[in-house]
């Protein structure tokens, strides 16, 4: 019979602890994943405790105070701090989001911080997303327009851009391709929910000559038929998106459309 | 001696960030058939781009009648009369040109009835020379620099671009006073790379990280400006820190002029439209500066909101539930995540907070770098462009939505000129391994820094000492301290401690480059705070409260080494570029 295990040094070891060192009353555990390339060893996780008594409310706050205080040495990405960059997209108590839009007193007990679920990680919570900017590039996601005329934009009715709306807002924090089961599996074929979501954008933009030549682009039983409605993107997106409908939308279009 | 394997890279240009200014910058030069090469610390579309909200300005005249020169005449005057009238009206000329393009390329701009970009009021932007507020601001709903930011990394994977993605760039390689590329450390495999170039563009951005409260992004640390600093070159007008009037109080996340575009308006504690007694005719429309003063005012003659009174309230909970949703849908969100407010029912409390430097790398409005050696020479090799760039269309004060239309104005004309000057494939001289050596031995002496401060600590002291010494009004003996302390902090460094000696995203490495480059400008930034005697703009002195046109109608131009400064000066320019405008003598600037 086959046996299925991790390899040997893929197995997350217990970590370093960092105790308090405030004297704080409120403390709570963030047990975070942790993982340098340029050592030998293992994953593991690294336990710190952290005075909430001086945190403002966000994970990233958690990370941020961690690093400043406790260990340098951590490494994340983050910029903006506001939810709209997408830098800082990992998983947080067991859920994929933003870490500066998450507020730590969501999440109950201990707070376990990952990166992003199923993708190379490159160094403790910095996921390598190399793939999947691939993949967006490979819906040519650019304007399509054989109009010449320079001097007046392409006109569109205010009921044609706000078709766009629920799609242009997406950030590629890749929250929601991260959280698929589908994607998992076959990330390396499946275009995933955040891609998808871009190709739908397109898609339905009324300015964009090439309609069709996307539709048929994405209709293949791998880059678009792999979702199976799990609809954990739409649960993931810290935007509040819909990627699993626009993914509907595709496949509605492809079934009703002569393509 | 430092030692480090070094990859080597030769390409015609590099772009040296890949906001939306490198972006259209990059897309340029492809389109010229030059080879270029687009560095940036973060992927693209994580740049702080992504937090312009408002809109870009540009007289398309969609919303009533409009002209360039109203828009330049706004300009000019929002500036306070410092900024140069001829890049001004390169900047305003251009702008119709550039968003049609931009739209073109795919943005989703909201729309008009009649299918037309729709345009909102903004600060200070006016028509017929002043009077009456002009609907000139361009707007992709409230988050217009995100849909240009993702829109202009499109068309450069459409015109297949070279990135170099997650690179630090650490120095700029000079000869002879000429800029011939660039060493960078890869975070992904810990390398380092040399970059050989015909010109280097820098396009890093602003440095809002210098101040504690802040609606830049962690990575505004104004790399770029920093290696022109210890290239050797000035920074230019770097007193000129816009606050921007509303940061959400405590978090400092930006809520848009466009809320005050719609209809918000900012009440005191007594329940005042405080702005009415500002500025009688632009009231919560006057330029950013004017209202940051005037709630800074409220708040110090003790009518702040709040259980200290230090903020004000952001009404707009009186504006129709269609405009909010529909035009006001990213700040509906900010406001619940950050204050924990439902704009459609309570007030957002706001506090005027740093947002963007109108100073940095002096260019004309060919993007091409200047420095005074006797008299203003370009630098051959080297350009700047977006908010890292001092060209100066801002002068003392930039207009909201001035800035995206900057990004892409001469982000244009930068792969213009460079189209012009460079032979696609040219040869390459040899650079001094000194220069590579020099970089590589801060580098390194950084890397393995064991001293006692944390980078994290040294940052927060120079953070505190901007935020309390060179702030919204500023006075001699308030500069004179921050001159001091902030070299104090600056001593702090030959004793700085970093824990990490790896190579792969060591970023407490890259966080303490960041300092180093932060506190650079902080330095130029106080310093030149302290030598400009008069109120201009974003610079308001208590001790001198006019503006001195005689004395002071001049750039700041900053050199920097370590903590020493010079500090001289160059006339602004007193013509416009072409007759088909005159130049806008100075006024008294009222609003």
């Amino acid at each position: 019979m086959a046996q299925i295990s991790l390899p040997k040094n893929s197995e997350v070891n217990k970590g370093k602890y960092f105790k308090d060192k405030t004297g704080s009353k409120n403390i709570r555990k963030v047990n975070v994943y942790r993982w340098d390339p340029s050592t030998e060893e293992n994953p593991r996780t690294d336990t710190y405790e952290v005075d909430m008594d001086n945190c403002p409310s966000k994970v990233l706050d958690i990370l941020n105070k961690i690093k400043n205080e406790i260990d340098p040495t951590l490494a994340y990405r983050r910029s903006c701090a506001h939810g709209v960059c997408g830098s800082c997209a990992m998983n947080m108590g067991g859920k994929n989001g933003l870490a500066c839009t998450k507020p730590h007193a969501e999440i109950d007990g201990d707070i376990d911080i990952y990166p992003l679920p199923h993708l190379k990680v490159k160094r403790d919570l910095i996921g390598d997303l190399d793939g999947l900017y691939k993949q967006y590039q490979s819906i040519e996601p650019w304007l399509k327009n054989n109009s010449s005329k320079e001097t007046t934009e392409i006109f569109q009715s205010k009921e044609d851009r706000a078709k766009l709306d629920g799609a242009y807002e997406c950030i590629m924090c890749a929250c929601c391709s991260t959280s698929c089961p589908s994607y998992w599996w076959n990330g390396d074929k499946y275009l995933g929910p955040a891609v998808l979501l871009q190709a739908y954008r397109w898609i339905v933009d009324s300015r964009d000559d090439e309609r069709k030549a996307r539709l048929k682009k994405v209709a293949d039983e791998l880059k678009l038929y792999r979702c199976h409605t799990i609809l954990n993107c739409t649960s993931a997106c810290p935007k509040g998106l819909n990627p699993a409908k626009a993914i509907a939308e595709i496949k509605k279009m492809l079934a009703t459309a002569n393509v | 001696m430092s030692s480090y394997n070094i990859i080597d890279h030769e390409y015609d240009v590099v772009v040296l960030g890949a906001g939306g200014s490198g972006l259209r910058a990059a897309v340029g030069l492809s389109e010229a058939g030059l080879k270029t090469a687009c560095i940036s610390k973060v992927f693209p579309t994580r740049s702080h781009t992504s937090a312009a909200q408002g809109g870009i300005s540009a007289a398309l005249g969609n919303m009533g009648e409009d002209d360039w020169r109203w828009h330049m005449y706004d300009t000019v005057k929002g500036a306070d009369w410092l900024g140069d009238q001829d890049s001004i009206e390169y900047l305003c000329k251009e702008a119709p040109k550039a968003v049609l393009e931009l739209e073109k390329y795919g943005v989703p701009f909201s729309r008009t009835d009649e299918g037309k970009i729709y345009q909102r009021p903004f600060g200070g932007m006016t028509k017929n020379y002043g009077n009456g507020i002009v609907q000139r601001t361009c707007a992709a709903a409230d988050r217009t620099g995100h849909a240009i930011l993702h829109t202009l990394y499109g068309q450069a994977l459409k015109h297949n671009t070279e990135f170099f993605i997650e690179y630090f760039a650490l120095d700029l390689l000079m000869k002879d006073g000429e800029c011939k590329g660039l060493i960078a450390w890869n975070l992904n495999d810990g390398t380092i790379h040399r970059f050989r170039a015909h010109t280097v563009i820098i396009a890093t951005g602003g440095y809002g990280k210098v101040y504690y409260s802040a609606t830049s992004a962690h990575t505004c640390t104004g790399d770029g400006n920093a290696m022109v600093l210890r290239a050797g070159l000035p920074l230019q007008d770097m007193e000129f820190v816009q606050f921007h009037p509303t940061g959400i109080y405590g978090h400092g996340t930006l809520i848009s002029e466009g809320v005050r575009g719609e209809g918000g308006y900012l009440v005191n504690s007594k329940g005042e439209r405080f702005m009415e007694r500002y500025a009688p005719n632009a009231k919560d429309l006057a330029s950013r500066d004017v209202v940051s003063r005037s709630m800074s005012i409220e708040i110090n003659e003790g009518r702040g909101v709040g259980k200290d009174q230090d903020h004000v309230h952001l009404h707009l909970s009186h504006l129709d539930k269609s405009v909010i949703e529909n035009r006001l849908p990213g700040i509906t969100e900010a406001a619940r995540l950050f204050a924990n407010v439902d704009v459609t029912k309570e007030p957002i409390p706001v506090v005027p907070t740093v947002h963007y430097n109108m100073g940095g790398i002096p260019t004309n409005y060919k993007a091409e770098v200047l420095t005074v050696n006797g008299s203003e020479k370009t630098v051959p090799g080297l350009m700047a462009i977006g908010e890292a760039a001092c060209v100066s269309v801002h002068g003392a004060n930039r207009l909201g939505s001035n800035s995206l239309i900057d990004l892409v104005v001469f982000g244009r004309a930068a792969a213009k000129r460079a189209a012009e000057l460079i032979k696609p494939g040219a040869p390459h001289e040899e650079i001094p391994e000194t220069e590579t050596q020099k970089c590589l031995d801060r580098f390194d002496k950084l890397r393995n820094a064991q001293g006692d401060n944390s980078t994290a600590e040294l940052r927060l002291a120079m953070q505190k000492t901007m935020q309390s010494k060179c702030a919204v009004f500023r006075t001699e003996k308030n500069l004179e301290e921050g001159v001091n302390e902030i070299r104090k902090t600056y001593d702090g460094m030959d004793s700085i401690s970093v824990k990490d000696r790896s190579l792969v995203f060591n970023t407490d490495l890259v966080e303490t480059l960041e300092f180093d480059n932060l506190i650079r400008q902080a330095v130029t930034t106080v310093d030149s705070a302290y030598h400009r005697k008069e109120s201009r703009g974003a610079h308001a002195r208590e001790d001198y409260p006019n503006r001195d046109d005689k004395k002071f109608m001049q750039h700041t131009l900053a050199w920097c080494d370590g903590k020493d400064t010079k500090i001289t000066y160059r006339p602004v320019h007193n013509s416009t570029l072409t007759n088909e405008v005159q130049y806008f003598p100075p006024q008294e600037r009222v609003y």
